[in-house]
């Protein structure tokens, strides 16, 4: 439970929102060409990383935009939203 | 060889006001090499250690745990034990668990508690009662005992449960499945470590790993917070941590890490002596031999290793409860928790070799892997001592992300994941 700067609406409860799982995998530009791995490796294999996490978030219960933040998941700590298309913070 | 627990050794040792009780697992530090390590000191990582020891004659195993044994998602379930899955795969996978569960306190020589109170899913809608009829069916055609209830019999055999048409999600009808139940999971964890111990594999407690060693296509060790550790062979078996273990190795996993949520009430007298879980509004009880209810919660959708959940989940899942037993609601809660849960797309788990020779994942549990226990140690110590799958777990593959064949237990189980 905590609390989520959207970058649209401001700081509301995270239950507003709904999560959509790791950020920046990018749709295969040429799906006809993948082998069975690499279709895998695009669908169902995640970092699902213990520590600082890009992620997909929509506020489900307000704008209903989609944006990324950086989230720290050992201790759900955010450490930057920024909205989609723009660039993910370096540090 | 370890003294056996019975009712002379506990006369004996009441002589001595139990001070003189023998350790039941040594606390050795490790070795430089062993032939088989496995990570993560739960209920699967300890039975896989136990099986490979009694059934496949291996010596020299370490199992290396970063807490204490059983603190994990051993410790944080609610305890629940049946086999009513619905797909042929499942079937065969569950029930060859449970019917490990029905000896396992003999075997072991330890008090599991293994109680076989039976579970009871609910429906409360049409959907519903398609679904769990179709499953009953399904279960039967796989020799696990299943039968269908309407509204009278689920009143019967559970008299507390609210059954008026006029609450928002009423209770049509549920399935029984009379020998599933409950064990104590602590006991689980402590049995296997005992077992494991007898036979010399050592349980390495407070060792965190930190990396794994490996060359182009197969594992040399690995690098722990007790140094260095040679082996040839790695059986994961890590829960929510899976994927960092992966991590380290270079793998990806088709995993998503969740906080899931249980919590207990207050001590009262029997109230409830079975266990009645219910799909749809995400709520299930049972209560503990303390007496104690144990309420499981649902998981929250985001990412998180911090092994704290969301209130909100636990007020559905209250609101839920309080409106199926209105008797519970002065009822107080006594303790809450979160444990971390690895999920596959597929609500399935994983029992595999993986495309590093030597490495293998006992992982993928997601909301539901306590009562897999036995099982999933025997499978995955056979998985191990062969280097290939035991025909029931051939499906659990990791593989089948790659090629499609999924087991889809997501709305096929009998809860939601």
């Amino acid at each position: 439970m905590f609390i989520i700067n959207c970058p649209f609406c401001g700081e509301r409860e995270q239950s507003e929102f709904k999560a959509g799982g790791e950020a920046h995998i990018v749709r295969p530009k040429q799906p006809t060409e993948l082998s069975d791995d690499q279709w895998a490796d695009y669908l169902f294999m995640r970092k699902n990383i213990k520590g600082i996490q890009f992620e997909r978030w929509v506020h489900a219960h307000g704008c209903r935009k989609w944006f990324n933040i950086v989230r720290d998941t050992s201790n759900d700590e955010i450490k930057a939203v920024y909205k989609m298309g723009e660039k993910p913070p370096t540090e | 060889m370890k003294n056996k627990y019975s009712i002379f050794s506990l006369i004996k040792n009441a002589l001595s006001y139990h001070e003189n009780w023998e350790k039941a697992w040594k606390d050795p530090e490790p070795k430089k090499e062993y032939d088989i390590v496995i990570v993560g000191g739960g209920g699967h990582g300890l039975a896989t250690a136990y099986y490979l020891a009694k059934k496949h004659n291996m010596k020299n195993i370490a199992v290396v745990e970063k807490g204490w044994i059983g603190g994990g998602n051993t410790g944080r379930n609610t305890t629940i034990i049946r086999s009513n899955y619905l797909w042929d795969a499942s079937a065969g996978l569950y029930d060859h668990a449970l019917k490990i569960w029905e000896g396992l306190s003999q075997e072991l020589n330890y008090n599991i508690m293994f109680s076989q109170r039976g579970v009871m899913n609910l429906a409360h809608n049409l959907q519903d009662v398609r679904d769990l009829k179709r499953r009953t069916h399904a279960n039967r055609l796989n020799g696990i005992d299943a039968v269908y209830l309407n509204t009278e019999e689920v009143k019967r055999f559970c008299p507390i449960i609210n059954t008026s048409s006029n609450i928002r999600y009423p209770v049509l009808g549920g399935t029984l499945q009379k020998r599933a139940g409950t064990a104590r999971h602590d006991a689980v964890a402590w049995g296997y470590a005992r077992g494991a111990d007898e036979m010399g594999v050592d349980i390495i407690q407070n060792c965190e790993v930190k990396g794994i060693k490996r060359n182009a296509d197969s594992v040399e060790g690995i690098e722990t917070t007790k140094g260095f550790i040679k082996t040839n062979k790695i059986g994961v078996a890590a829960a929510g941590h899976s994927s960092v273990i992966a991590n380290m190795a270079g793998l990806k996993l088709p995993l998503e890490s969740k906080p899931l949520q249980a919590l207990v009430s207050e001590p009262v007298k029997p109230i409830i002596d079975t266990v009645v879980m219910s799909n749809a509004v995400h709520a299930y009880v049972s209560q503990s031999d303390k007496g104690e209810l144990v309420i499981g919660a649902g998981t929250d959708d985001y990412v998180s290793y911090s092994q704290k959940g969301s209130h909100d989940i636990i007020e559905g899942t209250l609101s839920a409860i309080l409106e199926l037993y209105p008797i519970f609601s002065r009822m107080r809660m006594l303790r809450q928790w979160g444990g971390i849960v690895d999920i596959c797309p597929d609500a399935s788990p994983i029992i595999s070799k993986t495309s590093i020779k030597g490495l293998y994942f006992n992982c993928g549990w997601g909301t539901g892997g306590f009562k897999a226990t036995p099982g999933s140690g025997d499978l995955f110590a056979h998985t191990i001592a062969n280097d290939e799958p035991h025909k029931l777990n051939a499906a659990f593959n990791i593989n089948r992300f790659i090629s499609g064949d999924l087991v889809d237990e997501h709305g096929a189980a009998a809860v939601a994941h």
